[in-house]
């Protein structure tokens, strides 16, 4: 059975006997939708904040810092950092700290790179919304796709010998920092205090993700209520070549949090988008973003961050081919 | 009491500088908040996250934004 039931049915008496909606009217189904998408994606949000709590109180940005400077890892390098960009949550704030942090440290460049390339890309958010609304087989393949675009853009940036591109200012901080031992130190506290403090702090982030996600899952519900099925298959079907680049390109000016565009994504794949297409999308609203750019730019001369970008955006759009013709 | 938020000059740090301005006043503290943009101090504690709320030199929170009532709890109890 479906862990979700009760949800479903809580969704269904909520729409149509409380609300006496049709169950066969649009209405009745965006409401249906929207109610069921969003309590599920509450909970899981919920649930893998929390998760994501106690893995970053245990598992610091530091400490993978240190991780990764210890030993070589003779190629591995990439994959741990690419990993690692999975677990840890994403702010656009932190990354000139990191980059900066990292190679200071005695990381290579295409190591930092992988990092932060799917960092952005695939984010415990990012992971709670696709579970609820892919399904976790696409889930998985999803956080596999970006975790391959921040090893291999990663391996390849780091082959270029591109060190010099970082800004000089930059390049002055991370040699100035390079002596700089400082390390942190985890507190040692009882469970319970633990554990209150993961649940809060897992409960304030989903608060503040939530309206975005609100927004997100009612416009897909929109769209699944009142858009006929099999509506952009008309448009893309015959034309799947550009598609995918297209849709790279159209999501870079649209700035916007994984959250928010997830759900409208799926509304549109169940509508005749094809999935990989849509995936495209969705990875370059988050891992291409103007705003991440400008950021970036502060840390990385032009041709890096060209290289940095195009190398990505290739990457995002080999993915969303692979997905439309095996998927 | 010195009290310090670091941070790369994004808008969630500047909205930590203002919930902590703001968390000083309600306390009825007379502390002077001070906002640092240089990235170099945020290495040199060791850390590599923005932002970060600092009192007397120690990070107490990093690359988190808390409410005030978290941010005036963290103040008295790193008095």
């Amino acid at each position: 059975m479906d862990i979700f039931f009760p949800l479903q049915q809580l969704a269904d008496y909520l729409s149509f006997s409380l609300l006496k909606l049709s169950a066969k009217s649009h209405l009745g189904q965006a409401v249906n939708f929207f109610i069921y998408d969003s309590l599920k994606i509450f909970i899981l949000l919920l649930l893998i904040n929390f998760i994501m709590a106690w893995i970053r109180h245990f598992l610091p940005t530091e400490k993978i810092r240190d991780f990764l400077t210890k030993r070589r890892w003779y190629g591995l390098d990439n994959f741990f950092a690419s990993i690692f960009g999975v677990i840890t949550p994403f702010c656009s704030c932190s990354s000139i700290p990191l980059f900066i942090g990292f190679l200071s440290a005695g990381i290579p460049l295409g190591v930092t790179l992988s990092f932060l390339i799917t960092s952005p890309l695939v984010n415990e958010a990012s992971i709670a919304i696709f579970i609820g609304i892919f399904g976790l087989k696409i889930t998985l393949l999803y956080i596999l796709s970006g975790v391959v675009v921040g090893i291999v853009s990663g391996f390849i940036l780091g082959k270029m010998g591109l060190e010099k591109e970082i800004d000089e200012s930059l390049r002055k901080i991370i040699e100035n920092s390079k002596n700089n031992k400082a390390t942190i130190k985890i507190k040692k506290e009882p469970w319970r205090i633990l554990l209150k403090k993961f649940w809060s702090e897992g409960w304030d982030l989903t608060k503040k993700i939530f309206p975005y996600v609100l927004i997100g899952v009612g416009l897909g519900a929109l769209i699944h209520g009142y858009v006929p099925v099999g509506f952009f298959e008309k448009y893309l079907k015959n034309s799947s070549w550009w598609s995918v680049p297209l849709a790279t390109i159209l999501a870079i000016p649209l700035y916007s949090n994984a959250v928010g565009v997830i759900p409208v994504v799926q509304a549109l794949v169940a509508k005749g988008v094809p999935l990989g297409t849509a995936l495209s999308f969705m990875m370059a609203t988050v891992g291409l973003s103007l705003p991440e750019a400008l950021i970036l730019k502060r840390a990385m001369k032009i041709k890096l961050l060209v290289l940095f970008f195009s190398t990505v955006a290739i990457g995002i759009i080999l993915i969303g081919y692979l997905f439309n013709y095996f998927l | 009491m010195k009290i310090q938020v670091l941070g790369s000059g994004c808008q969630t740090c500047k909205k930590l500088y203002e919930l902590t301005t703001q968390a000083i006043k309600e306390l009825g503290l007379k502390e002077e908040v001070e906002y640092i943009t240089d990235i170099q101090k945020i290495i040199e504690m060791g850390l590599m996250q923005s932002p970060v709320l600092a009192i007397n030199g120690k990070p107490v929170m990093v690359g988190f934004l808390p409410d005030i009532e978290k941010i005036k709890k963290l103040i008295s109890e790193n008095q």
